[in-house]
């Protein structure tokens, strides 16, 4: 069984009586590359808060491969095969590219294996393919702490792929990046969309245009709309809260 | 060149009690007073070598390692007074003087087996390790960190110099232990002994830096570089940081406990000051001063802040927890990365 992909159904998330999210229902299925857009505050960053166990909804339902996320531990979660990238990119600035791709590389994770961890040749050469693939092979031994800021963003999604996760979870990518580095991107997201789930959170149209799938519109922290990009973007609710402004 | 510092370093340690024993007034000779206050720079510098694993590598600031390291002390202080045996003031063969005092009729259960030195080695690890566990696994696994988690183990140190304060307790109240006459059928306070438990504190240190050394080069010491950054976001790739986190706490209060467990038979003395909240902080000034996430830094710290604190309390001691104050506060603002940071610039 390849598992029923993520459901969410009826989430919701209460924030000292705000509803960041009310009652979000949303399906991705196994493989699938998903956009998901939305006016600030709509609520997508706290979707993915609730997916990686950050966040505890209220009510409602969200599973992944037919595990119960809101009870689980953030660690765990991961362990499942759910990768996030955050909003604001994280790497480890004091580590360089290479370690941080080594911490994120798929292996035991307790403190004596990390103590007993030696680099095989082929976690070496696993590596280094992704490396090569966020374009920053030339970079593997410099500080992240270095990087630009389009770079970081690369290399955290190289240090999602090192974890070949089932679902992968993107906040705002192409934020700040130059044009180039936002198609780099969108072909990046593309090819590895298929061998697992892709959720991807982005403002810029033109790259959501450019993944070319499924649109999900969120909100006021629930589901406004969903369908090809040009569908959403002649839903006239769509248009009123968000593309029309 | 650089490779040949440390083992420098370590000869020139090594070679002060041979120097020692030269003759009287001979121009190299070094003085009884220095290989004493050596052998406790000693321990000092591997109190902050634990201490910099647990803060300059995983970022657990500890305001209360001062606690490991009397504990170690302790349980060597029971072992050496127990072999004090018949000869205490009240001649009680078993009973150490103070229990005599109190009208102690038998040895409390908690002193059994002390008689016996590689079990009371093991507990100067055991208890600092198991005390750390506890309050590492009830902080860690409620997310306590920075400020809180400082203040808790500040308060830690000082309710257990509050109960060692205690007659009751059974640790010799606010005398402690001393008058210690052997170790491992050594007498104490001779020329011979005081070389050995230096030797024995110069082998522990090196042991110590080249373990953490070892250790921090591996993947579990990036990984607490990354917990210390961004504890997190390491979470979400997968690391339970709590397991990681505990592991470096408890070993960093075993190798305080091994340094307190070296202490006390070189000074001849613990009592509940030991406890002291001022002690921590000072240790944290080591490091930080040193340069806190470089071994080296934390061994450079714990020397020197203390050439600085043996010269002034010889002539003005009253300013030295002015100064400590001082530098708690402008180490972090003038040189953030320590001596080691301003030599490596
Ligand atoms: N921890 C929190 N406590 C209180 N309110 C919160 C918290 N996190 C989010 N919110 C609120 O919930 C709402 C949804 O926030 P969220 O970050 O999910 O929006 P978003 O769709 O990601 O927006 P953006 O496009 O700006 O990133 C916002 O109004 C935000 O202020
Ligand atoms: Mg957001």
């Amino acid at each position: 069984m390849t598992g029923e992909g993520l459901y969410l159904d009826g989430v919701t998330v209460v924030f000292d009586g705000f509803r960041a999210l009310n009652t979000l229902s949303l399906l991705v299925a196994p493989g699938e590359l998903r956009a998901v857009i939305g006016p600030n505050g709509a609520g997508k960053t706290t979707m993915m808060d609730v997916i990686t166990g950050k966040t505890r909804p209220v009510s409602g339902i969200a599973r992944f491969d037919g595990h119960d996320l809101t009870r689980m531990e953030e660690s765990v979660i991961a362990n499942l095969g759910i990768g996030r990238k955050f909003q604001k990119p994280t790497v480890f600035d004091a580590l360089t590219v290479f370690e941080n791709l080594e911490l994120a590389l798929k292996a035991p994770r307790g403190p004596v294996a990390c103590l007993r961890w030696r680099l095989s040749g082929a976690a070496r050469s696993a590596i280094e393919r992704t490396a090569e693939q966020v374009g920053l092979a030339e970079r593997a031994s410099d500080p992240a702490g270095r990087l630009s800021h389009g770079q970081r963003q690369w290399l955290e999604i190289g240090m999602l792929l090192m974890q070949d996760p089932k679902l992968v979870l993107v906040d705002e990518p192409v934020a700040g990046m130059t044009d180039h580095e936002t198609a780099e991107t969108a072909r990046l997201l593309v090819g590895i969309a298929g061998e697992r789930s892709v959720v991807v959170v982005e403002h810029d149209l033109d790259f959501v245009r450019a993944l070319g799938c499924r649109v999900t519109v969120l909100h006021e922290g629930t589901m406004l709309s969903e369908g090809s990009i040009d569908h959403v973007q002649a839903d006239p609710r769509v248009v009123e809260v968000y593309l029309g402004r | 060149m650089r490779r040949f510092l440390l083992p420098g370093i370590v000869a020139l340690l090594a070679l002060l009690p041979l120097l020692n024993l030269l003759p009287e007034g001979h121009p190299i000779r070094v003085s009884d007073f220095v290989v004493s206050v050596a052998g406790k720079w000693l321990c000092y510098a591997i109190l902050a070598l634990a201490l910099d694993l647990a803060w300059g590598y995983a970022g657990i600031l500890s305001l209360g390692h001062g606690a490991f390291f009397a504990l170690g002390g302790y349980a060597i202080g029971m072992h050496l007074m127990r072999l004090i045996g018949p000869r205490g003031t009240y001649g009680h063969p078993v009973l150490p003087d103070f229990m005599v005092f109190l009208g102690y009729q038998e040895l409390p259960w908690f002193w059994w087996g002390f008689g016996h030195f590689p079990f009371a080695l093991l507990m100067a690890l055991l208890v600092p390790g198991l005390l750390a566990f506890a309050v590492g696994y009830l902080a860690f696994r409620s997310r306590i960190t920075g400020v809180y988690l400082s203040i808790i183990t500040q308060a830690m140190t000082y309710a257990l110099m509050l109960a060692f304060f205690r007659n009751d307790m059974g640790f010799g109240g606010n005398n402690g232990f001393t008058d210690f006459k052997e170790l491992v059928g050594m007498p104490l306070n001779t020329p011979f002994a005081r070389s050995v438990l230096y030797f024995a504190a110069l082998a522990a240190l090196v042991g110590c830096f080249l373990l953490s050394a070892a250790m921090t080069r591996t993947k579990f010491g990036r990984v607490l570089a990354a917990i210390r950054d961004a504890e997190s976001r390491v979470r979400f790739l997968g690391y339970d940081t709590l397991r990681h986190k505990l592991f470096v706490f408890v070993l960093s209060a075993m190798m305080a406990g091994l340094a307190g467990a070296l202490y006390v038979p070189l000074v001849g003395i613990i009592n509940p000051g030991e406890f002291s909240p001022a002690n921590s902080i000072e240790a944290v000034v080591w490091v930080a001063f040193g340069g806190r996430g470089t071994l080296v830094g934390a061994v450079l710290g714990a020397f020197s802040v203390n050439a600085l604190k043996t010269w002034l309390t010889s002539f003005a001691p009253d300013l030295w927890l002015i100064v400590l104050g001082v530098l708690f506060i402008a180490v972090p603002l003038l040189m953030p990365r320590g001596l080691v940071g301003m030599l490596r610039r």
